[in-house]
């Protein structure tokens, strides 16, 4: 019998949209270096330029305002290392030692080079409630007089929680400090316009909506302070080093076109699909908590944690099922800890180590959720028959 | 092209998928002589081990379990269950961890905490055993104790190192990453390390 494959870890990794694949392939041979003056260089940076042009029509921004880096983590990494640089001519600081805020639900990249730069930066993490949603007047008393940068990510990963950032940006602007927004997870699935929201950095990446992995893109506003993260030489306008990735940058914005094209009737069939999984895993199993509200939270995105079984046991069974999903577990995060994403909004440590994000796409078809709750349904059922918990 | 079967064992994946001797029902749905709990469920990982015993000749005859774990969990639960019945009280309660780890073909090292408890909670439904028969003072001595669990670190692998000539706490640490996860085991591990030096070293 052959079995159902179900992939529901989109915000893990998408695959390629079968035009971004073409398209990839179809400009593989311009194969010049963008910088070379001849017609073979030329004929490169035409390319990107095209596609430059594309994806910063689709935030609302300025050609000139889009750079291209490798990942949704360098883009992260260049606007909070700008913070610490250490060249005075690039640096933000004043003369006081210069203040962040961030929150406790953002990705390990921010965390982590936020942790880094607290040797010679002040680091804020604002809470969140049990939905996943920052306090606006926990981040109004923290901002004080040497706040440089406030950094909130539009949409978690695991949770698929969508802050507030239009009033986030008005309060950030207000008191004049910059304003940096991770996007990875949001650009391609909820609408992005960064000249509304009052943005002045917003981290992109192409892998999380069916483009090429090894390329991501960082909006700079027009005006905002700058410091390169990667030095060399002068591409991007001496911003970002490294000779261009051709292809990622074609696929990129490829990808960004058929978003521009499938997005809003798959933000509403996503949320049908997301609305019957609930259901449905509602109906058949106790013990069940969902993480985050429906309505503000990524339509593909659900959260589920089971209590008295274990995740890395649930997302292995599931697996042998056909269905790819991933879990906030201690056990499969490689530490002891589990997501701290989840532990942020206060959920119980017995629902936490059972929790499971599902991440649906574009190509989830009704089938495929039908499947999906019958077989949770009996994996769970089965779990439970020898964990420890008592009925 | 195809991916590769599993990130576990196929000995793993089949008692992990099919466990033998799981508890049906409630603990008392088993008639046991000995019941033993270790872990919690806070911290992700509980296993209960219950097991009959046979009084006279004092092996253990059959046993069963429940655990809330990972998939390494649970298969060492399974595991161990197998390697037990039929074997003495006292061979039982010196099992450690890495005794199931190789019956189970090999683990990989970061789920060593994990299938720790399996042990953990055997040793504990015998000390169970014997206490309810009256018999505390028989509980088995334990050999070769673990020390860290987090990284399987026993009191013969710290003497080895004490007998490399190695007597700074720190160095043990960096030999053998003892103490290095959750920390619990430092204060212990101190003593045993010191007992050590002073049993080889009394007169430098």
């Amino acid at each position: 019998m052959s079995q159902r494959k179900v992939y529901l870890d989109h915000n893990a990794t998408t695959p390629l949209h079968p035009k971004v694949k073409k398209k990839i392939i179809d400009t593989m041979n311009i194969f010049g270096n963008p910088s070379s003056l001849h017609e073979i260089g030329r004929k490169a940076r035409q390319l990107i330029t095209e596609s430059r042009g594309e994806i910063a029509d689709f935030i609302n921004a300025d050609p000139e305002e889009i750079i291209f880096v490798g990942s949704g983590s360098e883009a992260n990494n260049t606007v909070l290392s700008m913070l610490t640089c250490p060249s005075k001519p690039c640096t933000l600081h004043s003369e006081q030692k210069p203040h962040v805020i961030t929150t406790k639900i953002e990705h390990p990249c921010i965390l982590e080079t936020a942790s880094c730069i607290n040797q010679t930066a002040e680091v804020d993490y604002l809470q969140v409630d049990k939905n996943g949603k920052i306090d606006l007047q926990e981040l109004k008393d923290k901002l004080k007089s040497n706040t440089i940068l406030v950094s909130v990510m539009m949409a978690n990963n695991e949770i698929g929680t969508i802050q507030d950032i239009k009033k986030i940006g008005e309060i950030v602007q207000e008191h004049g400090s910059l304003f940096h927004t991770d996007a990875v997870q949001a650009v391609g699935k909820i609408p992005v316009d960064v000249k509304e929201l009052g943005i002045d950095y917003l981290s992109m990446s192409a892998h999380k909506i069916y483009g090429p992995k090894g390329i991501g893109a960082l909006y700079i506003k027009k005006g905002a302070p700058f410091c390169p993260f990667i030095h060399g030489g002068h591409q991007e306008k001496g911003r970002r080093a490294g000779t261009e990735n051709t292809s990622g940058i074609v696929g990129f914005a490829e990808a960004i076109k058929q978003r521009r094209q499938e997005m809003d009737s798959e933000v509403k069939r996503l949320a049908q699909l997301r609305k019957k999984l609930k259901q449905g895993l509602k109906n058949n199993i106790e013990k069940i908590k969902f993480i985050g509200e429906q309505k503000d939270t990524l339509p593909n995105t659900l959260n589920v944690a089971f209590y008295g079984v274990e995740g890395e046991a649930i997302l292995l069974y599931l697996d042998n099922e056909g269905i790819a999903v991933s879990t906030g577990s201690a056990c499969s995060s490689g530490s002891t800890e589990p997501s701290h994403v989840i532990s942020a909004t206060g959920l119980e440590q017995e629902y936490i180590h059972g929790s499971i994000r599902i991440s649906m796409g574009r190509t989830t078809t009704e089938k495929d959720i039908d499947y999906t709750i019958e077989t949770f349904t009996s994996v769970i059922k089965k779990l439970r028959s020898f964990t420890t918990f008592n009925n | 092209m195809s991916a590769p079967q599993w990130v576990y064992s196929d000995k793993v994946k089949e008692h992990f998928m099919n466990p033998k001797n799981v508890l049906e029902g409630k603990p008392d749905d088993f008639e046991h002589d000995g019941e033993g709990l270790a872990g919690s469920m806070q911290c992700g990982d509980e296993m209960l081990f219950l097991i009959k015993v046979d009084r006279e000749k004092e092996i253990i005859t059959d046993c069963r379990w429940k655990t809330f774990g990972c998939a390494s969990a649970i298969a060492s639960a399974s595991k161990l269950s197998e390697m037990v019945i039929g074997m003495s009280l006292d061979e039982a309660y010196n099992i450690n961890a890495n005794d199931i780890i190789v019956e189970l073909g090999g683990l990989p090292d970061k789920k060593v905490h994990c299938s720790v408890l399996g042990d953990k909670a055997l040793r504990e439904a015998i000390k169970d055993y014997y206490q309810k028969i009256g018999q505390p003072e028989n509980i088995p001595e334990e050999v070769n104790r673990v020390i860290c669990e987090c990284n399987n670190v026993t009191e013969n692998d710290i003497e080895d190192v004490v007998l490399d000539n190695i007597k700074d706490f720190k160095q043990l640490q960096k030999k053998t990453g003892l103490g290095t996860t959750c920390g619990q085991c430092i204060e212990e591990a101190r003593k045993v390390m010191q007992g050590y030096i002073e049993h080889y070293f009394q007169n430098k």
